[in-house]
């Protein structure tokens, strides 16, 4: 009779790459696409804002797993390039990253606004062009600002991976599923085990980065407008 | 120039001249234009109509090295601007790196020597949150001089600061002034204006009213608007005489 450690063990052997492989690569997606929308809504013309406003609405509408069944299944082609085993892996990358970009955006564009103008404008007394000071100063400050927010996404997007078990992928849910699906008087425990392991990957992440970010920035008095 | 925002005309066709080594002051009550005007010089934001001309070069028609010409032009904010992520030797070099392009080494030699200058080489090290006003407003001082700017415009660079910080930094533009730096100082501080400026401006309602030497206006200062400003600025600055004559005039009533 297998216990509670051996639970672990198993899901984590066989989900635990995966999770942080789809996690990875889904946070850097968005935050990617995040960076360039909200420079986008900050500093671009209304085109730019209506576009990249629309973005986040849209997206922001739409259920992850339907965003995932969509790529999955509704465009089976949309990785024409990849092997056929490696297209839903691909698929829920960026549902992941699509999503995430989405929300990321609204993270740096307050990230952004919240940096005092006076920097902007000091930057440019210097003869720093708009770009320059963009990247110098304001970006490192914004980039300091979102970490508390940030950690937060990551939570979400960690959780998020879980969806991947409806289109075939073995990360840590699935794992946890397949265990429960073979042997029925186990679903407790796995599911008890899947569950600690995704808290224990989201919660000290946010006591660690979140709040000792959180000081550092009120030590530095920064942001506030 | 002549300067408006949406409706408000704030600035309606002002116009002086700046020679190398003059200190010149711009004083007057709030919303007069004062910032306004600073900012249209160094075409922070350029007046919507008119000319500036900084060594025969017109900023309004230089769109293309607008950045380059701007480095010329230094800038010292009310409320200091400093960069809050970066340490006070780096908040002073990172022009220097990023403007005039200098290699790291020599961006921090001259970084150094111009937090010297402003007395406040042991604290470079520090980030802006760990210094008083006072300091802050030096690095200020220091971020704009590094850059060697043909002249250095100041925005009411004390009226930020607690009292007995003010000294200090006046100090400093003091010293400023009196080396040969081309300066245009927007303040209420008249006791340094009487120091080291060369000519006075008031600014009135987006107008020169009145311009002259320290000694004009202390002295005999034409019109009316002047007069009254200066009253009531003369009780702030020591006027102690002053405070008691009104408040004897108060119990009297």
């Amino acid at each position: 009779m297998p216990d509670l450690f051996d639970i672990f063990f198993y899901i984590i052997i066989h989900g635990l790459f995966n999770t942080l492989l789809l996690t990875a690569l889904g946070l850097l997606g968005g935050f990617l696409l995040g960076i360039i929308l909200a420079i986008m809504r900050v500093y671009g013309a209304k085109e730019l804002i209506w576009l990249s406003s629309g973005y986040e609405k849209l997206l922001r509408g739409i259920p992850i797993l339907i965003l995932i069944f969509i790529f999955a299944f509704g465009m089976p082609d949309l990785f024409w390039y990849l092997d056929l085993l490696d297209r839903p892996i691909a698929s829920v990358i960026l549902a992941l990253a699509l999503r995430s970009g989405a929300y990321q955006s609204q993270i740096f564009r307050g990230a952004i606004l919240s940096v005092n103008p006076g920097q902007m404008e000091a930057a440019r007394a210097l003869g720093m062009s708009k770009v320059q000071a963009f990247r110098s100063i304001i970006m490192p400050q914004a980039l300091r600002l979102a970490v508390p927010s940030w950690t937060n996404e990551y939570a979400v997007v960690i959780k998020d991976s879980s969806f991947a078990y409806a289109v075939g992928i073995v990360e840590m849910t699935k794992a946890a599923y397949d265990l429960g699906v073979g042997f029925t008087n186990l679903w407790a425990l796995s599911i008890g085990a899947v569950a600690i392991l995704y808290f224990l990957f989201t919660y000290p992440v946010a006591r660690l980065f979140g709040e000792r970010q959180t000081k550092k920035l009120k030590k530095l008095g920064m942001g506030g407008g | 120039m002549w300067k408006s925002y949406d409706d408000l005309n704030v600035l309606k066709g002002v116009s002086f001249e700046l020679a190398q080594r003059d200190v010149k002051v711009i004083f007057g009550p709030s919303g007069s234009g004062k910032s306004t005007l600073l900012r249209c010089i160094n075409m922070l934001e350029p007046p919507d109509k008119g000319e500036v001309y900084l060594s025969g070069q017109n900023l309004m028609e230089s769109k293309a090295n607008i950045n380059a010409l701007r480095a010329k032009i230094g800038m010292v904010f009310q409320h200091f601007n400093l960069f809050s992520h970066l340490k006070a030797i780096d908040n002073v070099s990172i022009g220097l790196r990023r403007v005039k392009k200098l290699p790291k080494e020599e961006a921090r030699e001259r970084a150094l020597e111009a937090l010297q200058r402003v007395r406040l080489a042991e604290w470079a090290d520090h980030y802006p949150a760990e210094l008083s006003g006072g300091q802050q407003q030096r690095v200020g001082i220091a971020r704009a001089l590094v850059m060697e700017p043909d002249v250095i415009l100041f925005d009411e660079p004390t009226s930020a600061l607690d009292p007995e910080l003010i000294g200090e930094v006046l100090q400093v533009m003091l010293d400023l002034a009196k080396a040969g730096t081309t300066m245009v100082v927007v303040t209420h501080e008249l006791g340094f204006a009487r120091a080291v400026s060369s000519e006075m401006l008031y600014l009135d309602g987006g107008v020169i009213v009145e311009r002259g030497t320290p000694e004009h206006f202390f002295t005999a200062p034409k019109s009316e608007r002047v007069r009254r400003f200066l009253n009531q600025i003369s009780i702030l600055y020591g006027g102690h005489e002053k405070l008691l004559e009104l408040s004897k005039k108060e119990k009297n009533e």
